[in-house]
C-alpha cells in the first residue's frame, strides 16, 4: 500500500477497501518510524491530519469523492496552512502558526486530501542540499550519508522513502527538480503563473513556482489538476481555461522531437550521470523520438544571473521578518535598530544572511545598473534562447543535476560549489518555462539520476505524457530504497 | 570589482543584520567568490536588450474597489511577539 | 545681497477609495487600532498585493485635470527601508514610469497669475502610525493606515515665495476635492505637504542646496515654515556658511524647523520593480472614459463666471474655492440669471458668514440655492429692502414658514411700500409736521434732508422703498 500509485489508492478508498483514516494512520506510522533518521518532516500533527481524514471518509461515503479525496499529501513547510506551524525551515518562523491557508493548501483541502505534515526544507528555500534548514539536514533515503537535494528535500525524501504518496514543493532555481532527481522521484515545476503563490512564503517572487512531487508522472498529473488554477489574490496568477493534465498520458509519443542542448552535453556532467541520461535518451529513441541538437548559448550565464536576481528579490522579500508582528524576536536588545539587527542576525541562518547581503549589495546605490539591470537583460537573452530552441524541438532534455547526490557536509562551506549544482535547472525559472525531473537510473554509490525535461509554456500535459510513456517501459520510478519497510 | 569589509558592513547595516568583525571577514571571502562568478555577466553586450522583470509578459490585473476583509486582529496578534491595547509594541521609535 | 527663495512641494493626497491600494481592507478613518489591517497590510508571510482599480482611476482623473501625460505602461517599484510602521520593510511606490507625468496648475497671488509645473504624480501605499504614548518605554504600532492609497504629487521648483507655495497647495487642495479623488481633510492627514526649500542670489540660475521640510499639516504652517527656513538659510549664507542637505521637521509650537536626519545618513532605498506586480497598462479607452466623467474644472468655471456673469476675478476665485460652493452659486444664479453679482455677494457675504459661524459646510446649508434665489428675487424687484432681506434670510435659515421668502415676507409684513401715491401722502404728512427742517433744507442745510428721510422711514417702520422716498422727497422740497 505504501508503494501504491495515487490512482490505486483512490480506487481502494472508493471501493471502501480502506478508509482515509486507516490510510493516514498507516502513513503516519511509517513517518514516525523513519523520520527520526531521515528528518523529512518538521511538523506532524496526527490530530489535525486524522480530522481531515474523517472528513474525507464522509465525502467518500456521500459520493463526493475527487480523485485525491482521502489521500495523504505532505506539504512543504513553505505553504501557510491554518493552525499549522509554518516555519519555512527557519528559526525566524519557528513559532509561526499560520492564521491562514495558502491557495495550494485551500485547493487540497477542497478536494478532501489529507495534510499529513509539513516537510523539511532549506531555510526560506535557499539551498540545494537541505543543509540550511534550522531543523537540521534531511538525509537521502537511498544513502543516509548523502544529501537529498534542496530546497524541497524533505518532500523528496518523504516520497522516496514512501512516507507519503505525494508531496508539494516549490521551485525557484531547481528546488523541486534537483531533490526529485537526487532522491529518485518525479517532480514538475509548472509554467510560472499556473500555481498561485498566495500563501507560499516568497523567496524570489519572479521565479518561485509551486509544483507537485510524487513517484510517477501519472501521479504528478493528478496533483497538478488540483494545484493549478487562477487566484485573484496573486497578481501573477494566470487566467486560463482549466485543463486535465491526465488527458494525454496514454497517448503514444508520435512525432516527438527532443532537443539536446550542445552546451549541456559538452562539459560539467559527471560520467555516471551522463551514461544514465544517455540510456534514457536511447529509450526515447526506441519509443520513436528523434533527437535534435539545439543551442542555448546564454544558458551558462544562468547562474550569475540567478545569483543576482534571486538574492535581490529575496533581500526585499525577507525584510518583513523584523520581529514586530510575528515570528522570532531577539530577547535582548538596546533599542529599535538593535532589536532589528539582533532579531535578524539570530533568526536567519548563514546562507539566508549571505543571500540577503548579496541582494542588498546588487540593488544598492551605484551598483543597480551593473548588476540588477544587466541580469534582467541577460534573463531576456536566456528566455530567447529557449524560444529559438523550441522552433526546432518539442521538449529539451538533459541531466537535472550535473552529479548524483553529494555527501552531507561536503559542500556546506563552499557556497560557490553548491550554487553550481543548479546549473541545468535555473534557466527554466528565469524563462518561466515548465520543467520536470524523472528518475532514469542510478550512478555512483547507487545514488539516483534524474532526467530533466523542459517544455514550452503551458506544455505540461505533453511533458507528462512524454514522462509517462517512458515510465510505461521502465521501472526506475517504482524503485524504492531498500530496507525501508523493516519496521513494519 | 573588489569588495571590502566596509562594503560588507554597510550592506549588513542596510539589511539590518548584526555582523561582527570576524563574521564580516568571513562573509567577505564568500561574497568575493560569488561576485567573481557574477562578474561573468559583464562580458555580454546587452545594449538594446529590454530588461525582463517578470517570467510572463503580462499586464497588471486590477481589483474592484470593494472592502472584502474583516477585522482579524485578535487572531493576527495572537502570534505577535508583544502587543498591548491592540497595538504592536516595539522599542521606542525616535523621530 | 538680494535672495531668491526656490520652493518645490511634494504633496501626499490620500485617495478616497473604499479599500486599500493593494488589499481589500477598509480605509475608513478612526477605527480601533489594527482592526483594519488585514493579512496583506500586516505583511504576513506569503501574502501578495493586487492593485485597486479605484486608486488608478483617481490617479488618471488627476492627470487629466492637470493636463499631464498618463504613462502606459507604468511600473510599481519597491522602496526598501526598515521602520516599524512599514510592515513589509519596503513601500510599494513608483520610481521610473509614474502613472502621471508633467502637467501644470494655475495659481494666483495678488494680481499675478502663474502656471506651476508638476514633475509627476505617482501611486503608492501609506505607512501605518507609530504611537509614542508610553507603553512601558515602548512605542505602539497601528497599521490601519498601512496600505491606504496615496497620490504623491511632486512640483517643479517653480515657487518663489511662501505665499506662492500656499497658493499652489490650496489650488491642488481645491482640485483634488473638486474632482472627487481625496477628501482633503488635513487634520486627518488626507492631504499632507512637504516642502523643498533653497535660496540663491537673485539673478542666478544655479539652485542652492535644499532642505526638505516635513510635517506641514496646514497652509498656515506651510507658509510659516518656509519663511522660517528661508530666513535660516539666508542667515547661514550671509554669515559665510553653507547649507547642509537634510530633512527638517517643522515644529509649530516653536515656529521653527529642526534637523530630522541629514543626507549623510540618508537611506539607500534600493528601488527595483516589484516582482509581485506587473506593469500597469492604461488603454486609451479608459482614459477617454475617465475624461468623460471629469467635471468642469475650477479654472474653467472661474473663467466662465468672469465672462458669462461679469464677476470680478476675485469673486470668481472665491466662488470656485470648492466645487460645492461653485455649484451652490451656479444653482442660485440659474434662477436669477440677470442678478449674478447680487447672488455672488450674498453667497460670499451672508451665506458664507452664517456657515462659518455655525461651522457647517455649504453642502449642509439649510437654505437651498432655490430658496436663496427666491429671496434675492424679492430684493431685485424691490419687494423688500436689503435690511429686511437679512431678517428674511434668518427666518429661512430657521426654516420658518416653510423657508419660502414670499411666505416670510407676507407673514412678517416686510413688503416695501412702493406705491408713489402712498409715499407721497406720507411725505406730505412728514413735511407738514416738520416745518423747521424743511426750512433748514431750503436754506442750504443738506443734513436736514437725511433727517426728513429718517422721519419718513420711521413712519413706515422701514418699509418704504428708500430710493422712492429720496426721489419724491427731493421733488417735494423743490416745489
Amino acid at each position: 500500500m505504501l508503494n501504491a500509485s495515487l490512482k490505486q489508492l483512490a480506487t481502494q478508498l472508493l471501493e471502501k477497501k480502506i478508509s482515509s483514516v486507516e490510510l493516514t494512520e498507516a502513513f503516519l506510522k511509517h513517518i514516525k518510524s523513519l523520520n527520526p533518521e531521515l528528518n523529512a518532516f518538521i511538523t506532524i500533527n496526527e490530530e489535525m491530519s486524522l480530522a481531515q481524514a474523517q472528513v474525507a471518509d464522509k465525502m467518500i461515503a456521500s459520493g463526493q469523492a475527487h480523485p485525491l479525496t482521502g489521500i495523504p499529501v505532505a506539504q512543504k513547510d513553505i505553504f501557510c496552512a491554518t493552525g499549522w506551524l509554518t516555519t519555512c525551515g527557519s528559526k525566524m518562523l519557528s513559532n509561526f502558526v499560520s492564521p491562514y491557508d495558502a491557495m495550494v493548501i485551500e485547493r487540497f483541502n477542497q478536494v478532501g486530501a489529507v495534510n499529513i505534515g509539513k516537510t523539511n526544507m532549506d531555510e526560506f528555500a535557499m539551498g540545494s542540499s537541505n543543509e540550511t534548514s534550522y531543523y537540521g539536514p534531511v538525509k537521502n533515503p537511498w544513502d543516509t550519508l548523502a544529501v537529498p537535494g534542496g530546497s524541497s528535500g524533505g518532500s523528496a525524501c518523504a516520497v522516496a522513502a514512501r512516507m507519503v504518496p505525494a508531496a508539494t514543493g516549490t521551485d525557484t532555481g531547481g528546488s523541486i527538480r534537483q531533490p526529485a532527481a537526487l532522491c529518485g522521484i518525479s517532480g514538475i515545476k509548472p509554467t510560472y503563473g499556473l500555481v498561485s503563490r498566495y500563501g507560499m512564503i516568497a523567496f524570489a517572487s519572479s521565479l518561485d513556482q509551486g509544483g507537485p512531487m510524487a513517484k510517477s508522472a501519472e501521479d504528478l498529473a493528478l496533483l497538478l489538476n488540483v494545484m493549478v488554477g487562477f487566484d485573484g489574490r496573486d497578481s501573477t496568477s494566470l487566467q486560463r481555461e482549466s485543463e486535465d493534465y491526465t488527458r494525454d498520458l496514454e497517448k503514444p509519443l508520435g512525432q516527438l522531437r527532443i532537443g539536446l542542448p550542445k552546451e549541456y552535453f559538452a562539459k560539467g556532467m559527471s560520467n555516471d550521470v551522463a551514461s544514465a541520461v544517455e540510456a534514457a535518451i536511447a529509450e526515447y529513441r526506441k519509443l520513436g523520438a528523434t533527437m535534435v541538437e539545439v543551442s542555448l548559448p546564454n544558458t551558462m550565464l544562468s547562474i550569475p544571473v540567478y545569483y543576482v536576481l534571486a538574492p535581490a528579490e529575496a533581500s526585499s522579500n525577507l525584510s518583513r521578518f523584523d520581529g514586530v508582528r510575528y515570528g522570532y524576536r531577539a530577547s535582548r536588545y538596546t533599542d529599535l535598530e538593535d532589536m532589528y539587527k539582533k532579531t535578524r542576525a539570530e533568526g536567519f541562518g548563514a546562507e539566508v544572511k549571505r543571500r540577503i547581503l548579496i541582494g542588498t549589495y546588487v540593488l544598492s546605490h551605484g551598483y543597480y545598473d551593473a548588476y540588477y539591470l544587466q541580469a534582467q537583460k541577460l534573463r531576456r537573452l536566456i528566455a530567447r534562447d529557449f524560444t529559438e530552441a523550441f522552433k526546432q524541438c518539442d521538449v529539451i532534455m538533459g541531466p537535472t543535476s550535473p552529479a548524483v547526490a553529494f555527501n552531507l557536509g561536503e559542500r556546506s562551506n563552499d557556497p560557490l560549489q553548491m550554487y553550481l549544482s543548479d546549473i541545468y535547472t535555473i534557466a527554466a525559472n528565469l524563462a518561466g518555462l515548465p520543467a520536470m525531473s524523472i528518475p532514469v537510473g542510478f550512478g555512483g554509490k547507487n545514488r539516483p539520476v534524474g532526467l530533466h525535461i523542459v517544455g514550452n509554456y503551458f506544455k505540461e500535459a505533453r511533458m507528462l505524457n512524454i514522462a509517462h510513456q517512458y515510465q510505461q517501459v521502465t521501472d526506475w520510478h517504482l524503485r524504492a530504497p531498500a530496507g525501508l519497510f523493516e519496521a513494519k | 570589482m573588489t569588495l571590502s569589509v566596509d562594503d560588507v558592513k554597510r550592506v549588513a547595516n542596510l539589511a539590518r543584520i548584526e555582523i561582527n568583525e570576524d563574521e564580516s571577514k568571513q562573509v567577505l571571502a564568500q561574497l568575493s567568490g560569488v561576485f567573481s562568478l557574477i562578474e561573468q555577466m559583464q562580458a555580454v553586450d546587452t545594449s538594446n536588450i529590454v530588461p525582463m522583470s517578470h517570467a510572463q509578459d503580462m499586464i497588471q490585473r486590477l481589483r474592484e474597489d470593494v472592502v472584502t476583509e474583516s477585522d482579524q486582529h485578535i487572531l493576527f496578534q495572537s502570534i505577535a511577539p508583544q502587543v498591548e491595547a491592540g497595538l504592536y509594541l516595539v522599542p521606542k521609535v525616535i523621530e | 545681497m538680494q535672495w531668491e527663495i526656490v520652493i518645490g512641494l511634494e504633496i501626499h493626497a490620500q485617495l478616497s477609495t473604499q479599500s486599500k491600494i493593494f488589499s481589500g481592507a477598509s480605509t475608513a478613518y478612526g477605527a480601533q487600532p489594527n482592526t483594519q489591517a488585514c493579512g496583506v497590510d500586516i505583511a504576513l508571510p506569503g501574502v501578495l498585493p493586487v492593485l485597486n482599480y479605484g486608486a488608478v482611476e483617481r490617479a488618471i482623473k488627476f492627470g487629466l485635470a492637470i493636463g499631464a501625460k498618463i504613462n502606459s505602461p507604468s511600473v510599481f517599484a519597491r522602496k526598501n527601508y526598515f521602520y516599524p510602521d512599514l510592515p513589509k520593510g519596503y513601500q510599494i511606490s513608483q520610481f521610473e514610469l509614474p502613472v502621471v507625468q508633467g502637467g501644470s496648475i494655475k495659481i494666483q497671488v495678488g494680481n499675478i497669475e502663474k502656471a506651476v509645473r508638476l514633475t509627476r504624480a505617482h501611486l503608492e501605499e501609506d505607512a501605518g502610525k507609530s504611537l509614542h504614548e508610553d507603553f512601558h518605554g515602548m512605542s505602539g504600532i497601528d497599521l490601519n493606515r498601512a496600505g491606504t492609497p496615496l497620490l504623491e504629487i511632486v512640483s517643479e521648483p517653480d515657487l518663489r515665495s511662501s505665499a506662492e507655495a500656499a497658493a499652489y497647495a490650496k489650488a491642488l487642495h481645491t482640485l483634488v476635492r473638486w474632482i472627487g479623488i481625496c477628501d482633503g481633510n488635513m487634520q486627518e492627514g488626507s492631504f499632507r505637504c512637504d516642502a523643498n526649500v533653497s535660496v540663491r542670489p537673485r539673478g542666478t540660475e544655479k539652485l542652492g542646496t535644499r532642505c526638505e521640510i516635513k510635517n506641514l499639516n496646514s497652509f498656515r504652517f506651510l507658509e510659516k515654515a518656509i519663511d522660517f527656513e528661508a530666513r535660516r538659510q539666508i542667515e547661514i549664507l550671509e554669515d559665510g556658511g553653507s547649507i547642509r542637505q537634510e530633512t527638517r521637521l517643522y515644529d509649530a509650537n516653536r515656529d521653527e524647523t529642526r534637523t530630522m536626519r541629514s543626507k549623510e545618513e540618508a537611506h539607500d532605498y534600493r528601488y527595483f520593480p516589484d516582482p509581485d506586480l506587473l506593469p500597469l497598462s492604461i488603454p486609451k479607452e479608459w482614459i477617454e472614459q475617465v475624461k468623460a466623467m471629469l467635471p468642469e474644472l475650477p479654472e474653467a468655471r472661474r473663467n466662465r463666471y468672469i465672462e458669462d456673469y461679469g464677476l470680478s476675478s476675485y469673486d470668481a476665485s472665491v466662488l470656485t474655492a470648492t466645487r460645492e460652493t461653485a455649484d451652490y452659486f451656479e444653482n442660485t444664479v440659474k434662477q436669477l440669471p440677470a442678478q449674478a453679482k447680487l447672488c455672488a455677494n450674498w453667497i460670499m457675504g451672508e451665506v458664507s458668514g452664517r456657515l462659518n459661524k455655525e461651522n457647517i459646510e455649504i453642502s449642509q446649508c439649510p437654505v437651498s440655492p432655490v430658496q436663496l434665489a427666491g429671496l434675492l428675487a424679492r430684493i431685485s424687484d424691490d419687494t423688500i429692502s436689503g435690511k429686511s432681506a437679512k431678517d428674511v434670510f434668518d427666518s429661512m435659515w430657521q426654516n420658518e414658514y416653510g423657508g419660502s421668502a414670499d411666505a416670510i415676507i407676507a407673514a412678517k409684513g416686510l413688503k416695501q411700500i412702493s406705491d408713489d401715491n402712498e409715499i407721497e401722502k406720507l411725505i406730505d404728512e412728514v413735511l407738514a409736521a416738520n416745518p423747521q427742517q424743511v426750512a433748514d433744507y431750503r436754506s442750504g442745510k443738506e443734513k436736514a434732508f437725511n433727517s426728513l428721510v429718517g422721519q419718513v422711514m420711521k413712519a413706515t417702520k422701514g418699509k418704504a422703498n428708500p430710493a422712492q422716498v429720496n426721489t419724491i422727497l427731493k421733488k417735494k422740497l423743490l416745489e
